[in-house]
């Protein structure tokens, strides 16, 4: 049933400045509302249950993609839309740039904003495992300052984050690492349109045949979006041959844990994400 | 909760209303401002029948919340045809059976609009991703399909 729109509060701060003094006056009584895409889905349903939001989609503080010769960095706030339109992503980041046209169609990518992606916390989402194998950083600021942090590690169980209530994203930095191998690959239940059943990000960066480091990431298979680091073990200053391969695959096996629910079946999931990181090594190899 | 004092531009014309600032643009537009022509189909950002143009993107008015769009402009269906001259996208769907319950229709004819001025030359991949979100169970995809083609080449 629909949610009963009076007995919501949306207040539209002036500035960053005036965000972060409001939710920090009142440590989880305000939570951030930015381009709406997943909050009011809840809405319409009948499912939201926070009552007051602060309206942060005006804050230009948020805005915008800086490029320096060590990283890019989006302001929280960058959509879908500004993310595939960025000459440098495109070039050095294709992963996040496919996550970003593979999730909803133009009118959900003019509107959902990476930072919302993160803060969301779904294990389903289709930016964060890119991110992740990107080994991102990212700024949480409150009225008593910034701090940066890798984004490995954030998520600590479903919906759990290291954040504190009084704190809001404010960007996101993606290294800029040079050649490697990338990987992106989303398995829904039809090619567009559709939440994941797996998705997986992989980057490699190869030494003629051995591979110098590795990063493995699945979406939909656990709690959080998961860096597979007992894989990445198997995997990383070994020569890239079929023993190799074989052993990353079961090893993968071991480490998720996904489960069956709506949308897919456990059994499916670990069949699939089993193929996609044999494919990812048999690609790097090539 | 209190009411809060909006301003937005619709279809050309300047509005101030006093609304609860959750409420959603698609509700505001139907229900204030009385322009029925933009559709609720699912009211959760799947189907693309509430398709409206705000400040020159495409979005879904059933997941904007109304306190996100003071000071905006927005067109809405009402808004694409030039007074009596419709345009080459609507006259298009009219000649190819474009248009069928009509309920998707709107947010059909809102996205090809908004790929032609994007992207006055599409492929026909392009046609389809630019349509990707808004679903018809009536057509079949083809009639709307060919008719955004014809609007191409006039």
């Amino acid at each position: 049933m629909r949610a009963y729109v009076p007995g919501y509060q949306l207040t539209t701060p002036a500035s960053l400045h005036d965000a972060l003094d409001l939710i920090g006056n009142e440590p989880g009584v305000w939570k951030p509302f930015a381009g709406g895409t997943d909050l009011m889905v809840l809405l319409e349903a009948g499912k939201l249950p926070h009552r007051n939001y602060v309206n942060i989609w005006p804050l230009r503080e948020l805005r915008g993609i800086e490029i320096t010769d060590e990283y890019v960095t989006l302001g929280a706030l960058t959509t879908y839309t500004e993310v595939q339109a960025n000459d440098v992503l495109r070039r050095e980041f294709p992963m996040l740039c496919q996550a970003a046209s593979e999730t909803g169609g133009l009118a959900i990518q003019n509107r959902g904003t990476l930072g919302g992606n993160v803060v969301n916390a779904s294990p389903a989402a289709d930016s964060p495992p890119a991110l992740l194998a990107y080994d991102a950083e990212i700024e949480l600021v409150s009225s008593s300052g910034s701090r940066w942090l890798r984004y490995d590690g954030f998520h600590t169980g479903y919906k759990q984050m290291t954040m504190r209530a009084d704190e809001l994203l404010a960007q996101i930095r993606l290294p800029r690492i040079g050649p490697i191998r990338q990987y992106y690959r989303k398995v829904g239940t039809r090619k567009a349109q559709a939440i994941s059943k797996v998705c997986f990000a992989g980057v490699a960066r190869m030494e003629n045949t051995r591979v110098a480091d590795v990063r493995v990431v699945l979406g939909s298979v656990a709690p959080i979006v998961l860096r597979c680091k007992q894989t990445e073990d198997a995997i990383r200053g070994k020569e890239l041959d079929d023993d190799t391969v074989k052993l990353a695959r079961e090893t993968l096996l071991r480490e998720i844990t996904p489960i069956d629910d709506v949308r897919s079946t456990a059994d499916y999931r670990l069949r699939v994400a089993a193929n996609l990181l044999v494919d990812f090594l048999v690609t790097a190899r090539s | 909760m209190t009411k809060t004092e909006i301003e937005l531009t619709v279809n050309g014309e300047s509005h101030k209303l006093e609304v609860f600032p959750m409420a959603r643009l698609l509700d505001v537009l139907r229900e204030e401002l009385h322009l029925t022509g933009t559709k609720e189909g699912c009211g959760e950002g799947e189907c693309g029948a509430c398709t409206v143009k705000l400040d020159g993107q495409i979005v879904n008015s059933c997941l904007v919340p109304i306190a996100q769009v003071n000071g905006a402009d927005i067109t809405t269906i009402e808004g694409v045809a030039n007074g009596d001259q419709l345009h080459a996208v609507q006259q298009a769907f009219i000649d190819h059976g474009g248009a069928q319950c009509g309920i998707c229709t709107p947010g059909m004819i809102q996205a090809a609009v908004d790929l032609l001025e994007r992207n006055p030359s599409p492929t026909e991949a392009d046609i389809r991703t630019g349509l990707a979100g808004n679903l018809c169970r009536c057509t079949g995809y083809m009639k709307i399909f060919e008719s955004v083609v014809q609007a191409c080449q006039k």
